[in-house]
C-alpha cells in the first residue's frame, strides 16, 4: 500500500566526533529507524541525548560515521555534496524552533524560495503554489508582509508553508512550537497534523512537550545515543 | 520578483537593499574612489598631452647631425704608447655626408612621417646701429613646417620663406624696431652676408626662442653659411613619439649618422613625464585597492550577519555555487553602481575644473579630454574589482556548514 511505503530508513547509523583522536566521542550508537509514508512521529529525549545530531543526519545536513540512510529508497552515503543538496531540496522540508525566514523577502517570496532555488527563474506557477500554501496555513492576507513584520506564530506558519513548497515526502520539525505561546503552539501543531492527514506528508517532530508527543502516531525516544521505546506514554 | 531575474540576482539585490546603510556607505566610498581615478587620469592625460604637444611642436622628434670630429694620436709603431696630450678639435660647421642618400632612405621608413634637411648657422642681424646674434635656420618650409609648426605661431605677416625672405621672432622684431616688410641685414659668422625682407613674425611664447630663432629658405641658409649643397642636420618626426629613442637607434645603425631623439635631448622633461605617469599609476592602484578592501570588508560583515539566512538557504537545497554567486554578484553590483556614480562625479568635477581653473593668460590649463574609453574602462574595472573583492567573503559564505550556521 502507498501509505505503507518507506520514506526514511536508518540502518545501524553511528555518529562520532573527533574521529581518530584521543578525544573521540560517539554520540549515536547504531540507530535503526523506519518512517513510513503518512506517519506523524514525535522524537523525544533529554538534552544531550543526540536528538539534534540525529535530525541533522536525517536532514542530510551532516554525514554519519557509519551505517546507511535511505531517503525514499535512495542510499545517501554514496552521494556527493551536490546530489545531497538536490535530494534535500526535493525530499525534505525543514521547520526550525526559530522560524528562520529570510528577512529580506515577503512571506510569499519566502514560500517561493525553495522553488526559485530549484528553477532559478520565478514564474506564475511558483507564485500560485506559494499563495495556495499560505492559504492552507491561513495567512493569505499576510502574503506581502515582510517576514519581520509578523508575529512568532505567523512566522512559524510561513515556515511550514515554505517547508511544503517542494512537496517533500518528509518534514523535519525541530521544536516547531518551542518558541511560541500556548495558543499559537496549538494552532501550529493542528496545522501540521491537518497537512499530514490531507497531504500524506510524513512528519518527524522533535519536542520536549509530552502533551504534543502523545498526540502523535508514534513516539521515538533517544536516550544516550540509542533509540528506545518509551516505557510509558 | 522580476521574472527576468534569476535567483542569484533577486537574492543579491534584496540583500543589498535590506542592508541599506552598508550599501549606501560603501557605494559612496566606491564612487569617491572611482571619481578620483577618473579625474586624475583625465587631468593628467590632458596636462601631459599639452606638455608633449608644446615640446614636440617646437622641435623635431629626432635630429640627425654629423658625427663629432675627434683627433687621433699618430703612433710611430704598433705597441708603443706615447704620453701625448690630446686636444679636442673645434667642431666646425660641416655638412652631413651624402645627405640626399640618407634622406631618400629615411623617407621610405613607415615609422617616420617627415624628413626635413636643415642648415643651422649663427649669424648677426643688423639694422642701423642695432645688431643681435641670431640662429639662422635654413629650411624647406613644405616639410619643416610639419615638424615645427611655425605657421601656428605667426602673429604678423605670412609664414613664407622665398629666397630673400626671413621669418623672425617677436622679441627680435621689438629690439630691432622692425615689422613685416622691413629689410634686415644678415651676416653669418663664416662671412656670408645678405639683405633679407621680413615676411613674418612669430611668437613661440618663449623669449629665448623669440630672440634667437629665424627662418630662411634652405638655399639662402646654405649660401650664408657657405655650405652650398650641404645640410647640417636632418630633422625627423615619427608616428609614435614615445618610440623616438628606439627609432633613433635604428636610424643611426642603418645610416651611420648620429641620431638624437627628443627623449634624449629632453631627458629631464621626459623623466618628469615618466615620474608623473608612475605616480599617477601608484595613486590609482592604491585608491583601487582601498575600494576593493572596502567592498570586501562590508561583504565579510554581511556574510556573518546573514549566516542564518545562508544556512536555511542551504537546508532548502541551495547549492554552494548559488551562494557563491549571490555574494560575488553583490561585490560586482557595488563596484558597478559605485563606478557609474563615480564616473559621473569625476566627469562633472573635470568639467568644473576645466571651466574655472585658468592659466595666468586666461587660456585653458589643459585640454578637456573625456574619452569614453576611460569611463568604460573605469566602470568595467570597478565591477571586476568588486567581484574579485567579493571572492573571499563569497567563498566563506559558500563553505558555511549549514548545521553550524543554523545552530549559530
Amino acid at each position: 500500500m502507498a501509505e505503507q511505503s518507506i520514506v526514511l530508513q536508518l540502518e545501524g547509523v553511528t555518529k562520532a566526533y573527533n574521529v581518530d583522536t584521543p578525544v573521540e566521542v560517539e554520540v549515536l550508537h547504531g540507530i535503526d529507524l523506519v518512517l513510513r509514508r503518512g506517519e506523524f512521529v514525535a522524537l523525544i529525549g533529554p538534552s544531550g541525548s543526540g536528538k539534534s545530531t540525529l535530525l541533522n543526519l536525517i536532514g542530510l545536513l551532516d554525514r554519519p560515521t557509519s551505517g546507511r540512510i535511505f531517503i525514499e529508497g535512495h542510499e545517501t552515503s554514496t552521494l556527493d555534496d551536490a546530489d545531497l543538496t538536490r535530494l534535500r531540496g526535493h525530499s525534505i522540508g525543514f521547520v526550525f524552533q526559530y522560524h528562520y525566514l529570510i528577512s529580506a523577502f515577503t512571506a510569499l517570496e519566502n514560500v517561493m524560495m525553495p522553488m526559485l532555488v530549484e528553477k532559478t527563474f520565478p514564474d506564475d506557477a511558483m507564485k500560485a503554489r506559494a499563495a495556495l500554501l499560505l492559504d492552507q496555513v491561513g495567512l493569505s492576507q499576510w502574503k506581502d508582509n515582510l517576514a519581520t513584520n509578523m508575529s512568532g506564530g505567523q512566522q512559524q506558519r510561513v515556515a511550514i508553508a515554505r517547508a511544503l513548497a517542494m512537496q517533500p515526502a518528509l518534514i523535519l520539525a525541530d521544536e516547531p512550537t518551542g518558541n511560541l505561546d500556548t495558543k499559537s503552539a496549538d494552532t501550529v501543531f493542528e496545522m501540521m497534523r491537518r497537512i499530514n492527514v490531507e497531504n500524506g506528508t510524513t512528519f518527524l517532530i522533535v519536542t520536549h512537550n509530552m502533551d504534543l508527543a502523545r498526540q502523535c502516531d508514534r513516539i521515538v525516544e533517544v536516550v544516550d545515543g540509542r533509540v528506545t521505546t518509551p516505557a510509558e506514554i | 520578483m522580476n521574472r527576468w531575474a534569476p535567483f542569484e540576482w533577486i537574492t543579491a539585490l534584496r540583500f543589498l537593499r535590506e542592508g541599506r546603510m552598508q550599501t549606501l556607505f560603501i557605494t559612496a566610498g566606491v564612487s569617491i574612489g572611482v571619481a578620483v581615478i577618473v579625474f586624475m587620469s583625465a587631468m593628467l592625460a590632458g596636462l601631459q598631452a599639452n606638455f608633449i604637444k608644446r615640446v614636440l611642436t617646437s622641435q623635431p622628434h629626432i635630429q640627425l647631425i654629423p658625427p663629432d670630429e675627434v683627433a687621433r694620436p699618430l703612433r710611430n709603431a704598433p705597441g708603443v704608447i706615447e704620453a701625448a696630450l690630446m686636444q679636442r678639435p673645434t667642431q666646425r660647421l660641416r655638412s652631413i655626408d651624402q645627405w640626399q642618400k640618407v634622406r631618400t632612405q629615411l623617407t621610405q621608413w613607415s615609422d617616420i612621417t617627415n624628413v626635413s634637411p636643415t642648415v643651422t648657422a649663427s649669424a648677426l642681424a643688423v639694422r642701423g646701429d642695432a645688431s643681435r646674434s641670431i640662429s639662422l635656420i635654413g629650411v624647406d618650409p613644405e616639410v619643416y613646417f610639419n615638424i615645427v609648426r611655425v605657421p601656428d605661431y605667426i602673429i604678423a605677416g605670412k609664414p613664407r620663406v622665398a629666397s630673400d625672405d626671413i621669418i623672425i621672432g617677436r622679441d627680435l622684431a621689438l629690439d630691432l624696431g622692425v615689422s613685416v616688410g622691413d629689410k634686415l641685414n644678415v651676416s653669418s659668422a663664416i662671412g656670408g652676408a645678405r639683405v633679407l625682407t621680413i615676411s613674418g613674425i612669430f611668437d613661440f611664447g618663449n623669449k629665448g626662442a623669440n630672440m634667437r630663432s629665424t627662418y630662411v629658405a634652405l638655399r639662402t641658409g646654405q649660401a650664408l653659411s657657405k655650405l652650398v649643397g650641404g645640410v647640417t642636420s636632418i630633422d625627423l618626426t615619427v608616428r609614435d613619439v614615445y618610440a623616438a629613442e628606439k627609432i633613433a637607434r635604428a636610424v643611426q645603425a642603418s645610416t651611420g649618422v648620429q641620431a638624437d631623439s627628443w627623449i634624449k635631448t629632453n631627458a629631464q622633461f621626459f623623466t618628469a613625464v615618466n615620474a608623473q605617469q608612475s605616480s599617477n599609476s601608484m595613486i590609482r592602484l592604491f585608491v583601487g585597492l582601498s575600494v576593493a578592501f572596502g567592498i570586501a570588508s562590508v561583504l565579510i560583515v554581511s556574510v556573518i550577519q546573514r549566516s542564518k539566512d545562508i544556512g536555511i538557504l542551504r537546508a532548502m537545497g541551495t547549492s554552494q555555487g548559488q551562494i557563491l554567486r549571490v555574494f560575488l554578484l553583490q561585490g560586482g553590483l557595488l563596484g558597478f553602481t559605485g563606478s557609474m556614480i563615480g564616473s559621473a562625479l569625476g566627469g562633472g568635477a573635470l568639467f568644473l575644473w576645466h571651466t574655472y581653473m585658468r592659466q595666468a593668460d586666461g587660456g585653458e590649463l589643459f585640454p578637456l579630454i573625456l574619452e569614453t574609453k576611460l569611463f568604460v574602462a573605469a566602470i568595467l574595472l570597478a565591477a571586476v574589482t568588486g567581484v574579485a573583492a567579493a571572492a573571499v567573503p563569497a567563498l566563506r559564505a559558500a563553505k558555511l556548514d549549514p548545521v553550524v550556521a543554523i545552530r549559530g
